[in-house]
């Protein structure tokens, strides 16, 4: 349709590709859906045909283009890659599933099985970059007020939150479950969810983008914990400034009593910590946890000090205060009475905090679907579905989800995770049951395929895709996969 | 003329696809080779240029309907209009909102005039015309959010029953809704009848001034959209188990005028996992459903 022309009319275009003329908005699409405005340029659009879906085999199925608009270095697939999205499922009919495809890579004739699986036993693992305080272990994370997960063991400079589950899913109210639905749903498909955590913040989560807790976007990961901040930065510090404090939730670290500072006999400075001192240097609880400095609650970085012992400590003493992102940072010098008086801070100390920032990793969620390929999805793709299990351990078949690589845990059945911002864009759907559905391709050598007792007589080859009205290239979105 | 309609058929070699600008067909007609074949070139036939002939007069499509008058020419739009009459008077109608069902019901009445048959349909986009006789049934599937893909609950319309027309209308689907409703599936004497009334009692499902709704101007969205700029359903927040069913009572309360005024055989009307049905007409008990919950969940793991 390179014949289509339009004219822009203020920020709008016309479309010029059917006598219905529409007049388009940037970001909308006209009345057909097959044609949109992005920014002020007409593009094909993938089409949203619903009836399609009502068609009871009229599955649509998805060649993965791995050159041209997509950066196909991901996948490394050197043809054309037909993903499970919209393949449809015949669950739970012990059927072939949708689409069992050939194709000749390298000479080797492959076979990749597509299906969409519904997963009742499913979830998602999230990673939240920060160093805020989301809530305690085991605290229940809700969505629209229902509960849909919970917060999980912390990683090194992230949160954790468990969600979903066949308990949550199918398991509670029925309103329960919808919910853990679609909030499953949106997260995989990279779409922003606001979850509530009892006992803790709000965080907007959404894979690939940085969390929003209670409001505030997040910036950065911390450098480290601040006994580990102290270790990296302490010989930048050595001579500038008599005293640093790190400000942390986990580990709060003090220059002067720190076996850094000890190495590069920094003097003593009579500095008086609350919290519970762990090591020399390194202290646990110096404040409730919170979204203040470095994970407390704190805004006053003062509350974490007691009276400087009056033997050590004297008048014109210098001290850094930084938390562990080096987002909050503050000087002081202590006045006659030994008094921390907060003062313009040093160029030279400005500069190592702003150190402190740029070796700050950008803070972002990333989301895991985790879900597992149980006894009648196998059974679509071999009549004997144990096989399929031992041929994915032997690694004689591959897995992927929407085209993405996915890890397979070790041990019984398929269980399987991959990072959604890997999968192209809309690959989840749900059932009321309620339940996900998910793309899963399986892909091995035909040999292979047909010695695991595979659906020989169901093998489509490639090309009688190609051309099929059931296929249709993957919509791009620009700049939001890698 | 430099556009042409697509005509293909679908790959099972059965059904035909007909596309054109915004009207997407599905058809299929079950008979003899030489039949189905005849059928099928009547409705690429009939199909080609009646998107132009529907453009010609899009200027008054777009205007609110005369409850009475009817200066419209093509067949189309007059069968458009004649299906939103019934409720131009109370209400802010355009013809546009029986464009699906009235397209249709064309198409299948080219087919039948082509060659008999015993069973035969026209899908455009969810909105549907059946020609049903001698206890031939059709077997529509229902799907609660048109965005999402989702399992459908299927339920049976007979030859014997008036029905011949099904239609889906909400706020998920390609046109605006002023209401909130997930999906509103009408089965009415006729295509273009159901697909008017699906878009009438859609409208009704609603919580006025409700905050969690957030409602645009249409016009904002698509500058030549017939509604102009009546606020249209964005987006629903969170509601309360007592708010979906006072909002799915107001649509059915709607729905069951117009039953009892004869211009429907029945209603499902679905607002966040929870269903109204009104007139059970056709409608088959809910045993029905292909994919029932308990089943699905043993079979899980089976």
């Amino acid at each position: 349709m390179s014949d289509v022309t339009t004219t822009a009319v203020g920020d709008k275009i016309r479309c010029d590709a059917c006598p219905v003329m529409c007049y388009i908005k940037p970001g909308a699409a006209g009345a057909c859906d097959r044609y949109a405005n992005h920014d002020g340029e007409l593009v094909r659009v993938d089409p949203h045909i619903v009836l399609e879906r009502t068609v009871e085999h009229g599955g649509r199925l998805v060649p993965f283009q791995a050159t041209g608009d997509w950066d196909g270095k991901i996948l490394r697939e050197p043809n054309v890659f037909v993903t499970a999205i919209g393949a449809g499922t015949t669950y739970p009919d012990y059927k072939p599933a949708p689409f069992i495809v050939s194709s000749e890579i390298d000479g080797v004739d492959m076979v990749t099985v597509v299906t969409e699986g519904i997963f009742s036993y499913c979830g998602i693992k999230v990673k939240i970059d920060t160093d805020r305080y989301l809530g305690p272990e085991t605290a229940t994370v809700r969505a629209q007020g229902e509960a849909i997960g919970h917060v999980t063991t912390s990683e090194y400079g992230s949160q954790m939150l468990s969600l979903g589950g066949v308990h949550h899913l199918t398991g509670g109210s029925k309103k329960e479950g919808r919910v853990t639905c679609d909030a499953l749903m949106d997260l995989s498909n990279c779409k922003p969810v606001e979850l509530t955590i009892d006992g803790g913040a709000t965080v907007v989560v959404q894979a690939g983008y940085p969390p929003i807790v209670n409001g505030v976007a997040e910036e950065r990961m911390r450098v480290g914990c601040g006994s580990a901040t102290i270790g990296m930065f302490a010989k930048q510090w050595r001579g500038k400034v008599d005293e640093v404090v790190v400000v942390d939730d986990h580990i709060t670290g003090v220059l002067s009593e720190h076996q850094a500072g000890k190495l590069l006999d920094i003097p003593d400075t009579g500095i008086k910590m609350k919290g519970r001192r762990s090591t020399p240097g390194r202290y646990f609880q110096v404040a409730e946890p919170g979204t203040g400095w470095g994970g407390t609650m704190i805004s006053d970085p003062l509350s974490v000090l007691g009276p400087f012992d009056k033997k050590e400590a004297r008048p014109g003493l210098t001290m850094l205060m930084v938390s562990t992102t080096g987002e909050h940072a503050a000087y002081y010098v202590l006045d006659e009475a030994l008094q921390p008086i907060q003062t313009e801070m040093p160029l030279d100390l400005k500069l190592s905090v702003e150190r402190i920032q740029e070796n700050c990793e950008p803070a972002l969620c990333t989301v895991l679907f985790m879900g597992g390929a149980g006894g009648s999805l196998r059974a679509g793709v071999t009549d004997n579905p144990v096989r399929l299990t031992r041929s994915v351990k032997d690694a004689l078949t591959r897995v992927t989800s929407g085209g993405a690589p996915v890890y397979v845990w070790p041990g019984g059945g398929i269980t399987f995770m991959v990072d959604v911002t890997q999968m192209p864009a809309g690959a989840f759907g749900y059932v009321p049951t309620p339940a996900l559905v998910a793309p899963i391709e399986f892909t091995m050598k035909l040999s292979d395929y047909a010695a695991l007792g595979g659906h020989m007589d169901y093998v489509r080859p490639l090309a009688a895709l190609r051309d099929s009205t059931e296929t249709r290239p993957m919509p791009h979105i620009p700049g939001h996969r890698a | 003329m430099k556009r042409l309609p697509q005509i293909a058929l679908l790959p099972d070699g059965k059904r035909l696809h007909l596309q054109d600008g915004p009207i997407d067909l599905i058809v299929e007609a079950s008979g003899g080779d030489a039949d189905v074949r005849a059928a099928y070139d009547a409705a690429a036939l009939r199909f080609t240029g009646l998107l132009d002939e529907l453009c010609d007069e899009l200027v008054e499509l777009r205007n609110a309907a005369d409850p009475v008058h009817c200066g419209l020419q093509g067949v189309v739009a007059r069968r458009m209009h004649a299906a939103v009459a019934p409720f131009a008077r109370d209400c802010f109608i355009t013809p546009m909102a029986a464009v699906a069902g009235s397209v249709a019901e064309e198409i299948l009445g080219a087919m039948l005039a082509a060659a008999p048959f015993d069973r035969a349909y026209v899908n455009n986009g969810g909105d549907i015309a059946l020609h049903l006789t001698n206890g031939e049934q059709f077997t529509v599937g229902l799907v609660d959010r048109p965005d999402r893909h989702g399992v459908m609950r299927p339920m049976a319309i007979l030859a014997d029953s008036p029905i011949r027309g099904v239609a889906t209308s909400g706020r998920h689907g390609r046109s605006f809704s002023l209401g909130i409703a997930d999906a509103v599936t009408v089965l009415a004497r006729t295509a273009s009848q159901a697909d008017a009334a699906a878009t009438i009692i859609a409208n009704a499902v609603d919580l006025p001034g409700h905050p969690a709704i957030v409602r645009v101007p249409a016009n904002e969205l698509q500058p030549d959209s017939d509604l102009g700029a009546r606020p249209v359903t964005r987006d629903v927040g969170e509601l309360s188990d007592h708010e979906i069913e006072d909002a799915l009572e107001l649509g059915a309360a709607r729905a069951r005028e117009l039953l009892v005024a004869g211009l429907i055989e029945g209603a499902a009307l679905r607002l966040m996992g929870e269903a109204v049905v009104v007139g059970t007409v056709g409608i088959e008990a809910p045993g029905s459903q292909v994919f029932h919950g308990a089943t699905l969940q043993g079979m899980m793991h089976a």
